[in-house]
């Protein structure tokens, strides 16, 4: 999933500042399981500016709405009726949200009240990590079905570098696997070192973000 | 002897001579004559001076140019190239210009994480790695090829070399990835600072078992220590390097102004012992901000005066 985190409520406050009137919008997909931008945390949100405003002594209107999810634009239309009397929308979807309700509303400020922060999942409750960086050519399967280019922290394709000690990356301070320790053991278990032995290519990254945005098009879908 | 750069320190290496390399580290700043100062230091001592680029990833001024301030002072640069903070595109760019200039070593890094420099919020690169750099200078060099199968106008003749890390886990898998390092094109290797000698001996026969030695020159990496407070440090704070505690109990037990000349005696003997050791072929000596006492060191350890070959 697409893994999110809500922003500090006082830059929520401050983007909103001039607003009277404002719809804080959720979504139902990913952030809705990574607790951040759900039914749930939509009406804590809206409390929160509710509750600082009227003690600034300057009172906000907040509306709530959760849509099924933002990055279709036809789940973007529910929120027209509460739009079209909003100063803005503060959507608390990952970043694709924002924008989508942006495209909508042409003529109505949007602010993002998340910062999107990976593609994961979750370790234990509470704690998300990330798994993937959309690279367009997915090549775990050279390393145990693991993932060096989003869980290397140098994106090495032939680690681990001499800062893996005792299991853990020499960044972040003991808090993250040195993922080429783990694709050693996963392999040996597996009876594969042999994959290792041999310098790995060069990547192409042509596919990932470095070519520019990315569309993909399944003309099967579009017929 | 077949040569592929030419420089002084293949020749040296493969002339059967133990080699010295030396750390010269540029200043955070534009100021050559400090630069000049370090490497006066070092000029008769080594055979080549490794130039650092931009160490523990802190902005210094760049390795290609200090390498040519020391060509202008007779001394033979080993450039340092990391692949933090370039994509191949410019990693490509600044061997063929190192080989314009005459300079005729180079060292293949990852380099140390952004994270840990004095720009932590930089976005870094990694478009390679080191080992992907290794092919990439010898396939410009053997094959006159870029990475895009460019043909290149004038190859680059360099001298390529590596680093290994025999200190960092998992270790029965450093040797195999110092093979893939020399598979992909390293000539010689420079060691990670040692202090753990036994943990070197083994990294060092499993070298020698696989054949290694064979085929690359294993330069030993030796940093002395200036004072009890940088050999605390190193235990605890510097990531894949282990500094047993006799070390600091040798440091602690001689009087406060002995401790430099305690730390000098110490680097000494960890050069005699690691040019015992079968398959080392010379010593690369890092003395952090100390180049003045790299002299001494060699000297002692009778590593000095450097042939001619």
């Amino acid at each position: 999933m697409v893994v999110a985190e809500s922003k500090p409520v006082a830059e929520i406050l401050e983007m909103v500042k001039d607003c009277k009137k404002v719809v804080v919008a959720g979504c139902k997909g990913c952030v809705t399981v990574c607790n951040s931008g759900g039914e749930k945390e939509v009406g804590i949100l809206a409390s929160e500016l509710r509750i600082a405003r009227k003690a600034a002594g300057n009172d906000l209107e907040v509306m709530e709405y959760t849509c099924e999810r933002q990055c279709d634009p036809e789940y973007i239309e529910p929120l027209d009726d509460l739009a079209k009397d909003a100063d803005a929308i503060v959507s608390i979807a990952c970043s694709v949200g924002p924008q989508y309700v942006a495209a909508r509303y042409p003529y109505l400020q949007v602010y993002p009240g998340l910062n999107t922060t990976f593609i994961g999942g979750s370790a234990e409750h509470g704690v998300f990590k990330e798994y993937c960086q959309a690279c367009g050519s997915c090549i775990i399967g050279d390393f145990g079905g693991l993932c060096p280019v989003a869980r290397c922290a140098k994106q090495l394709m032939n680690g681990p570098c001499g800062g893996s000690s005792g299991g853990k990356c020499e960044v972040g301070k003991g808090q993250i696997d040195c993922i080429w320790h783990l694709i050693y053991e996963r392999l040996k278990n597996l009876g594969q070192l042999h994959k290792l032995e041999q310098p790995w290519g060069y990547k192409n990254w042509s596919t990932s973000r470095e070519a520019g945005p990315r569309t993909m098009i399944r003309e099967e879908l579009r017929k | 002897m077949t040569l592929t750069a030419g420089s002084n320190l293949e020749k040296i290496l493969k002339s059967g001579q133990k080699a010295v390399t030396c750390e010269c580290g540029p200043p955070r700043g534009a100021d050559a004559e400090h630069f000049r100062h370090k490497a006066a230091f070092l000029k008769d001592c080594a055979d080549a001076v490794n130039v650092t680029d931009n160490q523990t990833a802190v902005v210094r001024f760049c390795s290609l140019a200090a390498c040519t301030i020391l060509m202008d002072m007779g001394i033979e640069p080993l450039m340092q190239m990391v692949t933090r903070d370039m994509n191949r595109i410019a990693l490509q760019s600044n061997v063929l210009g190192a080989a314009a200039v005459g300079i005729k070593n180079l060292l293949c890094l990852t380099g140390d994480h952004n994270s840990f420099g004095d720009h932590p919020q930089s976005k870094n690169v990694h478009d390679l790695d080191s080992v992907q750099l290794l092919d990439c200078v010898r396939r410009m060099r053997d094959e006159g090829k870029m990475i895009s199968g460019t043909e290149v106008d004038g190859r680059p003749a360099m001298f390529i070399g590596a680093a290994a890390n025999p200190f960092a886990d998992p270790f029965e898998f450093r040797v195999v990835r110092m093979a893939k390092k020399i598979q992909a094109g390293a000539q010689f290797i420079q060691t990670q600072c040692i202090y753990d000698m036994d943990r070197f001996s083994k990294f060092m026969e499993m070298a020698n078992d696989m054949g290694l030695t064979e085929k690359c020159f294993i330069m030993a990496g030796i940093t002395p220590f200036k004072s009890v407070g940088m050999a605390n440090y190193m235990k605890k704070f510097v990531p894949g390097i282990i500094v047993p505690d006799e070390y600091i109990t040798r440091l602690k037990g001689v009087p406060k102004d002995k401790v430099a000349e305690e730390g000098i005696k110490i680097a000494v003997e960890q050069i005699q012992q690691c040019l015992e050791m079968k398959g080392v072929a010379g010593i690369h000596l890092m003395a952090i901000e100390w180049e003045e006492r790299a002299p001494e060191i060699l000297k002692a350890a009778g590593l000095l005066p450097r042939p001619k070959v």
